[in-house]
């Protein structure tokens, strides 16, 4: 089963660049612009693991992770976030918000797909 | 410390030599003087030769000096069984105690015992031996202190400790998923810890995490890859990684029983105690076989159950169903877990190896590096355990017989420097194993004067290339000019095709003249399950290892194309393959015709090459258990082996490489020499 990714950032590069690196992997990725939006993606939709961006009109990241957290059914879905600096209190911010790990912007394709894979349990 | 690779060899080599003694002591016992048995004979001179070769590698000088001059002590009653006298055999028992003596003494580090020498001596003489000019003259071996950092090994594993919070999991994280990270690094060995759920239910809080691991991680690891994995969860969990004084965890594994030194218990030092005591994993292999059976057992029953469960009709959500579906997972889990006890990596074998070329390429004076590649390949314990002897042995031959000297390499217009290429993989449902040295090939000349000279041959019996390649594997067939302290008097390929045969396995020989020689070892995986594709042909029920099938095709007879002397070969997309009738090729049936379809399976073999087999039905795909015909029977022609399915009905697995395989030629055991 190919794995199924939510992503969420304001930035058509980054979306573009996210589009590149996943679905050349095999992955299945839906995207959203904002947190909102993001939001009302989800109640049709149950991804195998969401990669957010903080900074985003409209709900920003923190927010959006704790609505989803909030669910029962994503309760445990691992949230990775992409921060564009490796601030270490956006993280402590992100994780109180139940994010489960983070990925620094310009990310690295082959780390990227590493930490989905760790995160969601498919390793090779 | 015991904790690192060469100590667990060097245990590993007393322990086999405790077993070959054995061997040697009940082998002279059982020597009949009036009429003795060359098999035997030849028992007794491997155990020895054995035991010189694991002591030449540990530098065990006086151990391989009085083992060498023992071997040749036999190597003279092997070639005259008419020499063999009771009063010589008590010599022999009285020899094997100094043997065995010197071995201890190799262990302990002791000064070694001199009585055996005179009782060599007086053998020597009554064989009419003059004392071999090896012992005084160019029979010296050189020890080589071990460089531990040419294996890249450092001595200590890493031990990680990782207890999660509950921060840990609310977050999304799942330490499986974390463990399943840390395996990629490397073989791991996982001990999970359960002290959090000793207080009771009562206390047990289910929001509160309960449990966490103990982790072993090979030497080799760098630290930044083990941290990493934990990025995520750093905070959110107590853990601690450092570098502990841990057995390799592929020892541990086979651990059943610890054996571990009481000092207190035992105050006077046995002669046997051991210098390199290590958590040693000592199972007796029936034991666990008879465990393995009993699973099989258990795994047959659960299918009958489950099969009879299905006919009576039951509601899927009934509790019979869901105990049912309890019950396989559980027996999955069982079958999974004793599987886990016997498979092991090849790593070890491969480790044991490669410090063998190193010493070899010193006392040799070649140049000889060894790859090995996939190290990490699993097999059973059994099939690793038996594969040493045979693998020294191939090893041995190669560099001896196979590597030239670094000047006539340069001649050649080959690096100076010779390899040789250790590599083991799965194919087919079976382990591969391919020795490949790049020296000067067999030459096939020589081969054949030697054999024609030894008798094992007829002058003027034709022989293909293939089959004076094989001759290497006659006992008592050596082309070495002189005896060589390495490879010795000529045991060695003998004695791996006999070990490879008897663990079910194939042995085959390519050679270029001039380019070098590749060793083929195929083995059955011995896990006692496979995964088959169930036919019907014949009225028969079979199975097929879905390892060997490439895919299936309905029958289209107008594809099938007769080649004359009752041989087919079916075109499919362009090419052409050889087309067999399964239920001809096992005697089921004549031959037929086909006109009304049927089924083609196209099957791979180990070579490669492909070939399509004729079948009536394909009833399903499932796992069997593998029960071994080859006690009761013997190996037949193209069954690997049979298995009982959910009805209770019992039916042959087949072995399509074998099947279609020419019939392999004779066993050449007869030719024992002398």
């Amino acid at each position: 089963m190919a794995l199924t990714i939510l992503a969420v950032d304001d930035s058509r590069t980054i979306r573009d660049l996210l589009k590149l690196a996943l679905t050349r992997e095999g992955i299945v990725l839906h995207m959203a612009e904002d947190g909102a939006s993001a939001l009302s993606l989800l109640q049709d939709l149950t991804p195998d693991a969401i990669i957010s961006d903080i900074n985003m009109p409209n709900l920003d990241g923190f927010g959006f992770i704790e609505a989803v957290r909030r669910q029962e059914k994503f309760r445990t879905v691992p949230i990775l976030v992409l921060t564009t600096e490796a601030a270490p209190e956006l993280r402590a911010r992100a994780r109180a918000a139940g994010a489960t790990g983070w990925i620094v912007k310009p990310f690295d394709t082959p780390k990227l797909v590493r930490a989905l894979h760790m995160v969601v349990g498919r390793v090779d | 410390m015991p904790n690192n690779p060469l100590a667990e060899i060097r245990a590993g080599f007393f322990a086999e030599c405790e077993e070959l003694l054995e061997t040697l002591h009940d082998s002279i016992a059982a020597l009949n003087v009036e009429a003795p048995d060359a098999d035997l004979i030849n028992t007794i001179f491997r155990a020895v030769h054995s035991i010189k070769g694991g002591a030449a590698a540990f530098g065990y000088e006086r151990l391989v000096d009085f083992a060498h001059r023992y071997e040749g002590v036999l190597g003279g009653l092997r070639t005259d069984h008419s020499l063999i006298t009771e009063s010589m055999r008590l010599m022999l028992m009285q020899a094997s105690d100094a043997l065995e003596d010197h071995v201890e003494s190799a262990r302990g580090a002791t000064s070694p015992p001199t009585e055996g020498d005179s009782i060599l001596a007086e053998l020597q003489m009554q064989l009419g031996q003059v004392r071999d000019q090896h012992d005084q003259d160019d029979f010296f071996y050189q020890p080589v202190a071990l460089d531990l950092s040419t294996l890249g090994v450092e001595t200590a594993a890493w031990q990680v400790v990782f207890a999660p919070q509950g921060s840990l999991y609310s977050n999304g994280n799942e330490p499986l998923f974390l463990l399943r990270a840390l395996r990629t690094l490397g073989a791991t060995d996982i001990c999970c810890l359960t002290e959090g759920l000793d207080s009771g239910l009562a206390e047990f809080d289910p929001m509160q995490p309960a449990l966490s691991w103990r982790l072993s991680l090979p030497a080799e690891i760098v630290e930044a890859d083990i941290r990493e994995v934990f990025e995520f969860v750093d905070g959110l969990c107590v853990l601690t990684i450092s570098r502990q004084p841990r057995p390799d965890p592929w020892i541990e594994s086979a651990t059943i029983e610890v054996i571990q030194p009481s000092p207190e218990a035992n105050p006077a030092p046995s002669p046997r105690q051991k210098t390199d005591t290590i958590p040693i994993v000592r199972v007796d292999l029936e034991r666990v076989d008879r465990l393995m059976n009993l699973v099989g057992e258990l795994v047959i029953n659960q299918a009958m159950l489950a099969q009879s469960v299905a006919d009576a009709g039951i509601a899927p959500n009934s509790p019979v169903m869901t105990g049912l579906e309890a019950f396989t997972k559980l027996t999955r889990e069982v079958q999974d877990s004793v599987m886990m006890i016997r498979a092991q990596p090849v790593k070890p074998l491969f480790l044991r190896m490669s410090r063998l070329v190193r010493e070899a390429a010193i006392s040799t004076g070649k140049q000889i590096q060894l790859i090995t590649i996939g190290e990490a390949t699993e097999v059973d314990k059994t099939v690793i355990e038996r594969l040493t002897d045979p693998l020294t042995h191939m090893i041995r031959n190669a560099i001896d017989h196979g590597i030239e000297p670094p000047a006539m390499r340069l001649a050649a217009g080959k690096h100076a420097c010779g390899t040789i290429t250790l590599k083991a993989q799965h194919r087919s449902g079976r382990l591969m194993i391919e020795l490949r040295d790049d020296g000067a090939g067999i030459d096939r000349a020589k081969v054949m004067r030697i054999a024609i000279s030894r008798g094992l041959i007829a002058g003027d019996s034709p022989q293909n290339e293939n089959e004076i390649d094989n001759l290497l594997f006659m006992p008592g067939f050596s082309t070495a000019n002189s005896i060589s302290p390495l490879s010795g008097r000529g045991v060695g390929l003998d004695v791996v095709r006999l070990a490879i045969h008897g663990l079910g396995g194939r042995v085959s020989i390519q050679s270029q003249p001039g380019e070098g020689t590749v060793f083929t070892i195929s083995l059955p995986l011995t896990l006692a399950v496979l995964d088959g594709m169930i036919v019907r042909v014949a009225d028969q029920t079979l199975v097929i290892p879905l390892s060997s099938i490439l895919e299936t095709a309905a029958l289209e007879p107008n594809d099938v194309r007769a080649i004359g002397s009752g041989l087919s070969v079916l075109e499919l997309r362009g090419g052409f393959l050889p087309l067999f009738d399964l239920g001809v090729e096992l005697g089921f049936r004549a031959p037929i015709r086909h006109d009304d379809g049927g089924i083609v399976l196209l099957t791979r073999h180990e070579d490669e090459s492909r070939s399509a087999l004729i079948v009536d039905t394909i009833v399903e795909q499932r796992q069997v258990v593998i029960k071994g015909l080859h006690r009761n029977y013997g190996h037949i022609h193209g069954i690997s082996a049979a298995t009982i399915l959910g009805n209770g009905q019992v039916a042959l697995i087949v072995d399509p490489t074998d099947l279609l395989s020419r019939p392999p030629l004779p066993p050449s055991d007869m030719a024992i020499a002398g």
